[in-house]
Formats: structure tokens, C-alpha cells, sequence
């Protein structure tokens, strides 16, 4: 709520106090579980006009009239799962911001576990391997020749 | 060179092609869940008839067509030609949902403006002031084109302006194929 008071704020002050395309909406609902379910599925569904919003957040002409129609189901004394499938039967699943888990929708939802694990098990992999190699030992020649190069590129170490 | 290299660049290559595929795919397209299922109903005034009233089961039996269009959408205006030409040639009953348009507080009566203007092609206009009968059939952007069959199911969705390849290689196919079946 707080937020949309600083938006009408921000607007009234941008296009002066008389102005009367701030519009804002006023809902009664018959009992506090009405309220509550319009503004989770107003916060669950997406607008499908402005893509990256949902309903709630949404200034788009079609989000205030799917916002109203979600109202108008509600205030029926429709079901959180009413308003959905009338939704998704009119827009598909979509429409929905959590997709729900189905064929279609199986990668969606278990391929990010998957990649996790599967990264898990090839680091995991990758360390043992690390750990498990192991480094020759160097002959006697090649130590004379590692302390030569060594005394000689770091002559005032020595002093 | 050892090949596990080459796996980066392989990987790096096949992220490019996934991101390329993202690209040529448009988000505003969103498949219809009505293809394939009965056409919604509405009930809804006629713009020239107000006492008259234009539902989809008046339409029942035979091949038609259903335009959602308003005076305030530019690119209706660019369809309105091409869609014109369809109707004339293929003599398929349109019915021209206009969408949250005439009989608004905004716009009035200029939808009568912009048919007497353009022409009118429509077999008849449905007034939805309100948009409900638009949200019953899924609208995102008008204009929107449905093909609905003899038995009243939807088979086809245009969503944008029709351009004229659309009415020659999908449109007219379609519905020389849908009146050929059985009603």
C-alpha cells in the first residue's frame, strides 16, 4: 500500500493536484479471506499485455480489466482455483507467474536441480582428481638447475 | 591439444545458438488455448441495432469470422483494407467485435466515424464498452482475428493486423478447407 501512495504522490505532484487520471480502486470485499485471495491472485497472475508484470503492478488497460474481472469471480464467492482455470483457459498457463508442474512444464521445473547436481557431482569430480594426483619427484639434476636459477635471478636475497 | 578444450567452446557455442533461437522468438505471441475448443459466448448489442443483440451461437452453422477492433487501435486501421478484401472475396460473415470503443466516456461514437469513413465489411458489430466480452476470448491487443468453424469450435488465431500474404496463404486456405468438412 505504501508503495502505491508514494505513485500517487509522484503522479499528483507530476501533473498537479487537479488532475484526474490518477486513477485508484477501491474494493469492498464481503470478508477478510475475499480480500486476501484477490490480492495473492492479483500478485499471481501475470498481465499479458506487459509481459514482465503482474496484475498488481500493472497500469495496462487490460491488467485494471483482469483485475476487475478476478474482483468481480471473487466477490461471487468463486474459488481461488475458479478464477485460475477461467484465466488459464483464456490465456493458458502463461498467464500464471508459477507455472504449474506437468509434462510441458517438467523441465521448467526440474532442470535447475538437475544442472545443480550435475555441477555438484563434475566439481566434486574435478577436486578428487586434483587431490589425487600425484607429482614426481624431481631428480637430483633438475633440483642443481631450479637452485641455480633460483640464486642467480634473486642475488640480493643473499645478503 | 587435449579435445576437452575444445568443451568450452563447445558449450560457449551452443549458449549462442540457444540465445539466437530466444531471439527469433516473439513473446507477444502467445498460443491460444482456444484453438480447438468451442467458441466463448457473448451476447452483446449490435452498434447500428442496439435494440438488436448479436451473440455466437447466432453464427452457428456456418464458417465465420471473428475481428476484435476499435476506432483507437492504429494498426486496425491498416488491417481494415486487407480484411475488407477477404470478406468481399470469400462472402464469410465477420462479426466485428468492437473492443472497449464505442459508447465509452473517450471515444464515443467515433467508431461510426471510422466505418462510414473506411466502409464497414462487417455482417454485423458487437459494442463490448465494458472489454468482458474481449477478456472471454482471451484478448491481449486488438486487433485480433478468430476463424471459427461450422460446429462453432475455434480453429484459427491471427493475433496482430492481417497483412495481405496472411489472407493468401493462411486465411483463405483455411477457410475454403473448413467450409469443405461437414457442418
Amino acid at each position: 500500500m505504501k508503495r502505491y501512495l508514494g505513485i500517487f504522490v509522484f503522479l499528483t505532484v507530476m501533473f498537479g493536484v487537479t488532475s484526474h487520471a490518477v486513477q485508484i480502486e477501491f474494493h469492498q470485499f464481503d470478508s477478510k479471506e475475499q480480500e486476501q485471495l484477490y490480492l495473492q491472485l492479483i500478485a499471481e497472475l501475470r498481465c499479458v499485455k506487459c509481459q514482465n508484470q503482474n496484475l498488481a503492478e500493472s497500469n495496462a488497460e487490460l491488467a485494471t480489466d483482469m483485475r476487475k474481472k478476478t474482483y468481480e469471480m471473487i466477490k461471487e464467492g468463486k474459488s481461488r482455483a475458479d478464477v485460475v482455470s477461467y484465466m488459464t483457459a483464456r490465456y493458458g498457463d502463461f498467464v500464471l507467474y508459477k507455472p504449474p508442474f506437468k509434462t510441458k512444464t517438467l523441465l521448467l521445473w526440474i532442470g535447475p536441480p538437475i544442472f545443480l547436481l550435475l555441477s555438484l557431482f563434475l566439481l566434486v569430480k574435478l577436486i578428487r582428481k586434483q587431490g589425487h594426483e600425484k607429482s614426481e619427484a624431481l631428480t637430483e639434476s633438475q633440483r642443481e638447475s631450479v637452485r641455480a636459477a633460483l640464486d642467480t635471478k634473486q642475488p640480493n636475497q643473499e645478503k | 591439444m587435449s579435445k576437452k578444450y575444445f568443451v568450452p567452446l563447445i558449450g560457449f557455442g551452443a549458449l549462442v545458438a540457444l540465445l539466437l533461437f530466444g531471439l527469433s522468438n516473439d513473446p507477444k505471441l502467445i498460443p491460444s488455448p482456444f484453438i480447438g475448443q468451442p467458441a466463448p459466448e457473448f451476447k452483446l448489442p449490435k452498434m447500428y441495432k442496439p435494440d438488436e443483440t448479436i451473440s455466437v451461437s447466432d453464427m452457428k452453422g456456418e464458417v465465420w469470422v471473428l475481428n476484435l477492433w476499435a476506432s483507437w487501435c492504429v494498426s486496425c486501421r491498416a488491417e481494415h483494407k486487407v480484411l475488407s478484401r477477404l470478406i468481399a472475396e470469400k462472402k464469410v460473415p465477420t462479426v466485428g467485435l468492437n473492443y472497449k470503443d464505442y459508447g465509452t466516456e473517450d471515444y464515443g461514437d467515433d467508431a461510426l466515424q471510422w466505418l462510414a469513413t473506411l466502409g464497414n465489411p462487417y455482417t454485423a458489430v458487437a459494442v463490448d464498452t465494458k472489454g468482458m466480452a474481449g477478456i472471454d476470448w482471451g484478448v491481449v491487443g486488438v486487433p485480433e482475428t478468430f476463424v471459427i468453424d461450422k460446429k462453432g469450435i475455434v480453429r484459427y488465431k491471427f493475433t496482430g493486423p492481417v497483412y495481405p500474404d496472411a489472407v493468401d496463404d493462411i486465411l483463405i486456405p483455411l477457410i475454403d478447407k473448413l467450409r469443405a468438412e461437414a457442418g
